[in-house]
């Protein structure tokens, strides 16, 4: 067989491979495109708060760990598929997520927001600071209220398959016209070209982009938490089912739930939120 | 397999291809136009016009149609010029910008498939016509434009394929078309594969039917 054969084969027989080979290497996906959760530097290397955190967490499990890429509209099918092992990548622990997938307890919270260009007509809006969808009560009611009405005719953008998206959907603000979009990046993008009137995201997802472009976004209305907004952020992980691979699932949660507990008593996870969200995300 | 779920999707999906069809047959009533413009420009004897028309249907066919959209969507939306100009009125909405993008895109195609139609046809049917004392108008009208139109079918027929997979892309500009809906329901459901096996079987569908279409003409005009 001369040597050209031989490397066509090899190549060939690589590909059928690579897929297969079942490394006991735990593979963490990542979007890449949520800073200050997570993101990439200027040469491609993905960076975060969520990154950090995770090589942190590997080292209290003890095993190695390789973070990979994912879409964030294919991130949980991609979990089911198995193209990677767990989800760190910004993901609410949420009620409808929870039917498909498992969670790690959380690691870190953090408040939505409403965010306009500066001189909309929603500046100024009346409620109060932050509501809490999951202890209600008059104030909040009020405060969905006047949300509803400062939202009525306007374009509302939001990332695609994310809590706000939920919240926009669920009737809470009446009915919204919302735009949905691939990556956050995109809806800051139309939010700053004026054909968002308005976008809903984490709070520091804003600041973080008005701080990085300079461009006048400003905060406006309350900061959401609780109900659609589910409770704080975990690692996601696959229902373990039967066989070792199932096994293997079920000890991935254990692992990280564990490794969570740790990071946490020894003020890990606080010094990393710090670091990235400028005050102490953890929980 | 959640076959269901592939029926419950069916009836919000196929909503949703009035909007795919609706781009599909947008861009192609202006693709058409500016393909025969650029195809007539491309006959011209004047260097410039045809240099012109060469450099238009050379970019366009040189550059992914997802960068053409992404440039026209979100570049130009960047720009404070652009947006302060009448033309933000269009731009503003993601609907027209694909339909700008895609036109532009199978204009490109279109005039290259019209230009080689009318250069293939032979000198001798125009001379045959000539010697006969037919004048060049009718010329035109009669032998050149059917010669023509039988020509460019197949290839035309084609070009509506890739344009209707084309529109696909109009889900990355915010567009709830067919490709959009899907995702959406995805993003819900966290199923792809029932989801995209329905919606693919929709883009299946249209096909066959633009398929026999065209076949239907090809026979109509072969003489």
């Amino acid at each position: 067989m001369n040597i050209f054969k031989k490397t066509i084969i090899s190549v060939l027989a690589s590909l059928f491979i690579i897929g297969n080979v079942y490394a006991d290497k735990i593979k963490i996906g990542t979007e890449g495109a949520y800073p200050p959760w997570n993101s990439k530097d200027a040469s491609g290397k993905l960076i975060g708060f969520e990154v950090e955190l995770a090589w942190t967490l590997c080292r209290y499990i003890g095993q190695q760990c390789e973070i990979v890429e994912q879409d964030w509209d294919g991130m949980i099918p991609a979990l089911l598929m198995r193209k990677f092992d767990v989800i760190m990548a910004g993901m609410s622990i949420t009620d409808e997520r929870l039917k498909v997938i498992n969670f790690s307890q959380g690691y870190a919270d953090e408040v939505a927001s409403l965010a306009v260009m500066k001189g909309s007509s929603l500046e100024g809006m009346n409620t109060p600071e932050g509501i809490n969808l999951t202890l209600g009560g008059s104030s909040v009611k009020k405060a969905l209220k006047t949300i509803e009405s400062a939202l009525a005719g306007k374009t509302v953008c939001v990332q695609t398959a994310t809590i706000h998206q939920n919240f926009l959907e669920s009737g809470d603000v009446g009915s919204v016209n919302v735009r949905t979009y691939k990556t956050q990046d995109e809806v800051n993008l139309d939010l700053a070209s004026g054909r968002c009137d308005v976008a809903l995201a984490a709070a520091v997802a804003f600041t973080d982009y008005a701080e990085k472009s300079g461009k006048p976004v400003v905060l406006v209305g309350p900061t959401f938490s609780g109900g659609a907004f589910g409770n704080g952020v975990g690692v996601g992980i696959r229902k373990g089912g039967s066989g070792a691979i199932g096994e293997r699932d079920a000890k991935l949660l254990n692992d990280f739930n564990k490794a969570i507990n740790l990071a946490r008593k020894n003020g890990d996870i606080s010094r990393i939120a710090t670091k990235w969200f400028g005050f102490d995300a953890s929980m | 397999m959640d076959f269901e779920l592939m029926i419950n999707s069916f009836p919000r999906l196929l909503s949703a291809t009035i909007i795919t069809l609706k781009l599909l047959s947008m861009s192609l009533f202006f693709g058409l136009f500016i393909g025969l413009f650029f195809a007539v420009m491309r006959m011209s004897k004047n260097i410039i016009i045809n240099k012109f028309a060469y450099g238009y249907s050379y970019v366009f066919r040189g550059t992914p149609l997802l960068v053409q959209i992404f440039i026209i969507y979100f570049g130009f939306g960047q720009i404070e010029f652009i947006r302060n100009s009448i033309l933000w009125v269009i731009l503003k909405e993601p609907y027209w910008c694909a339909i700008i993008a895609f036109a532009l895109n199978t204009g490109a195609y279109t005039s290259e498939i019209l230009r080689s139609a009318f250069q293939t046809i032979k000198k001798g049917y125009i001379e045959a016509g000539k010697s006969l004392g037919i004048s060049s108008k009718i010329i035109f009208y009669k032998i050149q434009i059917p010669i023509a139109i039988k020509q460019s079918l197949p290839a035309y027929g084609n070009e509506i394929i890739l344009m209707l997979k084309g529109t696909s892309l109009a889900s990355t500009v915010t567009l709830m078309d067919l490709t959009g809906v899907a995702k959406y329901i995805i993003s819900t459901t966290f199923k792809p594969i029932e989801v995209f096996i329905v919606a693919g079987s929709i883009y299946l569908f249209m096909t066959f039917l633009i398929h026999n279409l065209i076949k239907f003409l090809e026979r109509r005009y072969n003489y």
